[in-house]
């Protein structure tokens, strides 16, 4: 029984079948850690990582996952603008693949929702591998997995989220995965950075980090994209820095279990000091190590007969 | 509690083979045939087939302990991902696989409940040497069935059971099941 | 030619809704005779009968984008969809800024001969908002430009806005504005609420629109111009419509059948074909048009009707262009969404699909079926259910997100100035002039 045909949207998962992928990707771990970490479990499979933008991080990741697990990989990275000045449109390169007989399309788009579009063209399986400002959910899952390593049981756990939410597909993810999983979500930032809609996500809205570093067992600092400062979101980087920085002073308040997560790349001395992203605290290289074995459990479960699954993303 | 196949058939029990006492008589002469076989029971890693052959490597295991006064490992398989069938039957949930210690130049022996195709064996021997490099691997089941689509033999045989294609080998343990007990029976 | 249109259910857009016969001969609707001899009959029982469709808001693509659209394949596709006369909105390429385009856009109407292609006409050259387009001569010029807009964009300079205002009040004519503050709406996808938050794309807020209007309500107030408010989206600019025209401004507005047969929650699907600008608004706007169109605040349904090729429309949400088609689908829409549930009578449609666009843009040859008048008459079965299939659409493309829909009221006959264009539901190739 494999679950999912696509993974488009965090939307798609209920608490059941997230704890199924973390539990498989707990057991593919193992493999991680032995010197033969190969497995010939998708042999003669071919995945694609289809990416729109450029984000070495993620690709060599499902790269190595797909490898991993014996799946021949194919990585084709266009830039949206000019493939269409080409006349190479998205729905061209979709078919192109299709042709070719790949069994999963990995996909990063800097238009939200290319994933879904890619979906309804392909009868290839398609991962989110992170659209425009909407989902990437293999980030959540890997964060999901990170935390639940460390703290056995998401539930009631208090995770703070802080940063540019408004324009982030880790954050949409995250929220949706961890209030899917029974944790408490607080969004801390400026309001120029949090959706007022985000209240209906489930999650609380604070624009004070000090008012809930005390109380938080996780905080997940987003990356600030240096790009927002000209866009009136905020007066400048010193100034986010002062406000909404993980500074040591901040940490030093932080329950002393309580963990610092990032989904890299840092800017250390702006969301992130230096000293704190390299504290005991700080699982971020957990959370790369992590996200190669959730990605090896997707695969794995989203690659089984294709027949059986359920096709979520065709029918929205 | 009727267990079900995947097309939503139901298991219909025609014979009882083994009970309890019958597997446990089995398993007994299996250990001993195991140590007999390998002189002793030094460099023996007894490593159970997940789901069912697991707990019978553990009685293994305890058996040959405590006849032979040692400490003897016992280790769990889960084959799922070395399966040929992947992607005709889908991805199962995956148990740990736990296996004690080094595997190079020691003795492994698999046990499984049935031996059928062969195919799971041969799944577990990739898994076996993805994780070392031993002397040799030994097999060894409760029951061998027949209708081997690999030219695989077991060494150490509980009980030879002649089936049709079309019956149903089921193998009940106490561990999991509430009872050890060896059935025959159909899909209907 | 002479026709005798018998046992329909005339309902003319003046109120009246009731059973008689039209006669037209020579090109008019001429006095009912006892004996109709040589005329050819038209069994109108169970089918209503009502002035041909005015659509104040079509994108004709020619010149510029022929691959896209063209006069002649706009003209069948208003036919098809029961119109006898549409106003070619001037974003061309080049854009209808000069007596030249406009004549040429207008000529070539006439030479196609299905419906009147009435030219509007830009307001500023180029499109840019900083120079008036050469308005005079386009209003002297045979096509006789009385609407003028800088659709596609918003004129962003409140002074440039009054100061065209105020020139085109000397000459009684409109200005028709495409409400959309660039600032606010910059890089937006679709409408800003929960659903471009959940979807991660960048949103157009209501204010965009409503800041505009509010603008240009405030300048037609201080220039006596007439405004045009174009396919108005918001709840709130339904609000100011209202209360603008309480105090006695000169303004009117529209709505397109997307917005008030679609909400934002549609865009859950990233379907580009749903991507319009104004964008799909929620619920409660849509609600709001709808109570708009029915209590007179919003004057006319304009279909906004804007050919893109499948090449665009397949492109990734963020890059395909805002648009859809709307000739063909108009009217069924009009009759499925807000006369058979009931939020207007079967009158009120026509006044808002013939009448009042024919009022707004000052025609003399449209929105009569009165004795005298150029015949100008579309024929409909208010009761056939049919499925929308683009493919058998006669605007070039086939950008539609209605699809597949089911729809209640289908064209039956249309007649262009007398002369027939639509029978039986098919576009007659060759109309006689």
């Amino acid at each position: 029984m494999s679950m999912l045909k696509h993974l488009l949207s965090m939307d798609q998962l209920g608490a059941g079948e997230i704890t199924r992928i973390l539990d498989t990707a707990e057991s593919l771990r193992q493999v991680t850690d032995r010197p033969i970490k190969k497995l010939p479990t998708l042999r003669g499979r071919t995945v694609c990582n289809l990416f729109y933008e450029a984000s070495t991080r993620t690709r060599i990741s499902f790269e190595l996952a797909a490898k991993r697990l014996s799946a021949d990989v194919i990585n084709f990275s266009a830039d949206a603008k000019s493939s269409v000045s080409k006349g190479e449109s998205f729905k061209d390169t979709a078919w192109t693949l299709e042709a070719m007989g790949v069994d999963a399309i990995i996909v990063r788009h800097g238009s939200s929702g290319a994933p879904h579009q890619l979906a309804r063209w392909v009868k290839a399986s398609v991962l989110n591998a992170g659209d425009g400002f909407h989902e990437h959910p293999t980030q959540a899952l890997l964060d999901l997995f990170s935390i639940r390593e460390r703290f056995k049981d998401l539930e009631d756990l208090h995770v703070a989220i802080v940063g540019d939410i408004v324009h982030s597909r880790v954050a949409r993810s995250n929220v949706k995965g961890l209030v899917t999983m029974g944790a408490k979500v607080t969004l801390v930032g400026p309001a120029t950075l949090i959706p007022a809609q985000a209240k209906d996500w489930g999650a609380t809205i604070e624009h004070d980090l000090d008012a809930v570093i005390e109380d938080v067992d996780v905080c997940y600092l987003l990356r600030v994209q240096k790009e927002r400062q000209n866009e009136q979101l905020y007066p400048s980087d010193r100034e986010y820095s002062i406000l909404w920085g993980l500074d040591r002073r901040r940490a030093s308040r932080m329950k002393p279990e309580a963990l610092v997560m990032h989904p890299g790349p840092m800017n250390r001395g702006v969301e992130i000091a230096a000293d704190v992203s390299e504290s005991q605290r700080s699982i971020v290289l957990d959370q790369v190590a992590n996200g190669l074995a959730v990605r090896m459990s997707l695969l794995y479960l989203m690659l089984g007969k294709p027949e059986d699954g359920v096709d979520v993303g065709a029918s929205v | 509690m009727p267990a079900q196949a995947a097309g939503g058939a139901e298991f219909q029990l025609k014979t009882r083979v083994m009970g309890p006492d019958e597997i446990r008589r089995a398993l007994i002469r299996i250990s001993h045939e195991i140590v007999e076989g390998n002189k002793g029971s030094e460099d023996l890693v007894i490593v159970g087939i997940r789901t069912r052959g697991a707990p019978l490597a553990d009685r293994v295991a305890n058996t040959i302990a405590s006849f032979e006064g040692v400490d003897l490992p016992s280790g769990a398989l889960d084959v799922s991902l070395y399966r040929d069938d992947v992607a005709l039957r889908g991805p199962r949930n995956l148990e740990a696989t736990t296996v004690p210690g080094d595997l190079d130049g020691k003795i492994v022996v698999l046990v499984d409940d049935v031996l059928y195709t062969g195919r799971t064996i041969r799944a577990a021997f990739d898994a076996v040497l993805d994780m070392g490099r031993p002397k040799a691997i030994r097999l060894a089941v409760l029951v061998d069935r027949g209708h081997r689509e690999l030219p695989i033999r077991a060494d150490h045989v509980g009980k030879n059971l002649p089936t049709a294609s079309e019956e149903v080998v089921k193998v009940h343990v106490e561990e999991l099941d509430g009872e050890d007990a060896v059935l025959i029976g159909e899909f209907k | 030619m002479s026709f005798l249109i018998s046992g329909g259910r005339v309902v003319d857009g003046t109120g009246a809704d009731e059973m008689r016969d039209v006669l037209i001969e020579d090109g008019i609707i001429a006095a009912p005779r006892v004996t109709s001899d040589g005329a050819e009959t038209i069994d109108a029982s169970g089918l209503v009968v009502a002035p041909g469709l005015v659509d104040l808001h079509t994108h004709v693509r020619e010149p510029g984008r022929e691959d896209e659209e063209t006069i002649a394949t706009a003209s069948a596709a208003a036919a098809a969809g029961g119109y006898t006369a549409i106003c070619a909105m001037p974003n061309t390429d080049p854009v209808a800024d000069s007596a030249a385009i406009v004549e040429k856009v207008w000529a070539q109407g006439r030479e196609v001969g299905l419906v009147d292609v009435i030219p509007a006409g830009a307001l500023s050259r180029g499109l840019r908002g900083e120079r008036m387009a050469d308005i005079g001569e386009m209003i002297r010029s045979p096509a006789e430009v009385r609407l003028f807009t800088d659709d596609g964009r918003g004129v962003q300079n409140a002074l440039f806005a009054r100061r065209t205002m105020e020139y085109l009040a000397g000459f009684d004519a409109i200005y028709a504005e495409h409400c959309e503050d660039d600032g606010l709406a910059a890089g937006g996808q679709m409408h800003e609420g929960n659903w471009s938050a959940a979807l991660g794309l960048r949103g157009i807020p209501a204010e965009a629109e409503e800041l505009m209007a509010a603008r240009d309500i405030a300048l037609a107030r201080l220039t006596g111009c007439r405004l045009h408010l174009l396919h108005i989206s918001t709840a709130g600019t339904v609000k100011l419509v209202r209360r603008a025209k309480a105090e006695g401004v000169r303004v009117t507005a529209e709505a397109t059948p997307h917005h008030f047969t679609l909400d934002d929650s549609a865009l859950e699907s990233y379907d580009p074909h749903l991507k319009v600008n104004p964008p799909l608004r929620t619920h409660a706007d849509r609600e709001a048009i709808v109570d708009g169109l029915a209590d007179g605040t919003i004057d006319a349904i304009a279909t906004d009707h804007a050919p893109h090729s499948m090449e665009e429309k397949e492109m990734e949400f963020t890059y395909a262009p805002p648009g859809m088609l709307g000739l063909e689908t108009a009217l069924a829409l009009t009759l499925t969404e807000l006369v058979a549930p009931g939020r207007i009578d079967m009158a009120r449609a026509v006044e808002l699909l013939a009448t009042a666009p024919t009022r707004i843009l000052g025609l003399e040859d449209q929105g009569s079926i009165a004795m005298g008048r150029p015949a100008n008459v579309v024929i409909f079965d208010p009761d056939e259910t049919w499925t929308v299939d683009p493919g058998e659409f006669h605007s070039k493309t086939r950008n539609t997100p209605y699809a597949g829909r089911s729809l209640t009221g289908r064209v039956r006959h249309v007649f262009f100035r007398g002369a027939r264009t639509v029978a039986d539901g098919r576009v007659l190739e060759e109309a006689p002039v």
